[in-house]
């Protein structure tokens, strides 16, 4: 039962995932696209922390606290070259 | 033992919830700082509400889902920030043209300006007194 509700959640995040997509395709200007990828990476990361709980291994919630770390550091870099040219 | 996975799995499934949320906020909102608004509000509570629900279904993980959700609400609302400020100084404007009125308002644009101000007042105050 448990199980299946964090089937359900995952896949709730993955069409969360997909729709902040389009913004990146649509999106007008490098704002917006990067305000979607800031919004697409947090959504990653609770994807890897499932997949750390789907396959019962705590080691890949090492790899979401990487990812995080290196997805700030590049919203941090694009939001600093959008300002002055990094 | 039990228990505690399904009140998790309801946890994950609000907090998966909110960033259905912020995906729809993004996509819908009419101008780029109010998807960012969006996009990093509602983000961190879901994500975090994520972590704390796969967090009562393992509960010996609890040390490293408490070192990614401090993670996440310290930086998810510094990275919003430094998006807002870049894309302050780079000149967006506040809203686009079907919401655009006197309900906009620019606080640090109003700072900016009004230290301005008070330097030039300064320099004219100096001015006068070497004469």
């Amino acid at each position: 039962m448990a199980n299946t509700i964090f089937l359900i959640a995952a896949a709730i995040m993955l069409l969360a995932m997909i729709i902040a997509f389009f913004r990146i395709i649509r999106g007008p200007e490098l704002g917006d696209r990067i305000v979607a990828l800031d919004a697409m990476t947090i959504m990653a990361l609770s994807a890897v922390a499932f997949l750390a709980h789907h396959l019962g291994r705590a080691i890949y919630l090492d790899v979401a606290l990487v990812y995080g770390l290196i997805s700030f550091l590049g919203v941090v870099a694009v939001a600093r070259h959008m300002e002055r040219g990094l | 033992m039990e228990v505690l996975a399904i009140i998790g799995s309801f946890v994950s499934l609000i907090g998966a919830f909110f960033l259905l949320l912020a995906a729809i906020g993004i996509i819908r909102m009419p101008d780029t700082y109010n998807r960012m608004q969006t996009g990093t509000k509602a983000t961190t509570l879901g994500s975090m509400l994520f972590f704390v629900g796969i967090g009562l279904a393992h509960p010996s993980w609890w040390t490293k889902l408490l070192i990614l959700t401090v993670f996440i609400f310290l930086t998810n609302p510094l990275s919003s920030h430094v998006l807002a400020r870049a894309l302050h100084f780079i000149g967006k404007s506040p809203l686009v043209e079907p919401y655009s009125g006197p309900s906009v308002r620019d606080d640090l644009a109003f700072d900016e300006a009004q230290a301005l101000l008070a330097a030039e007042g300064s320099r004219q105050m100096e001015r006068g007194e070497a004469e």
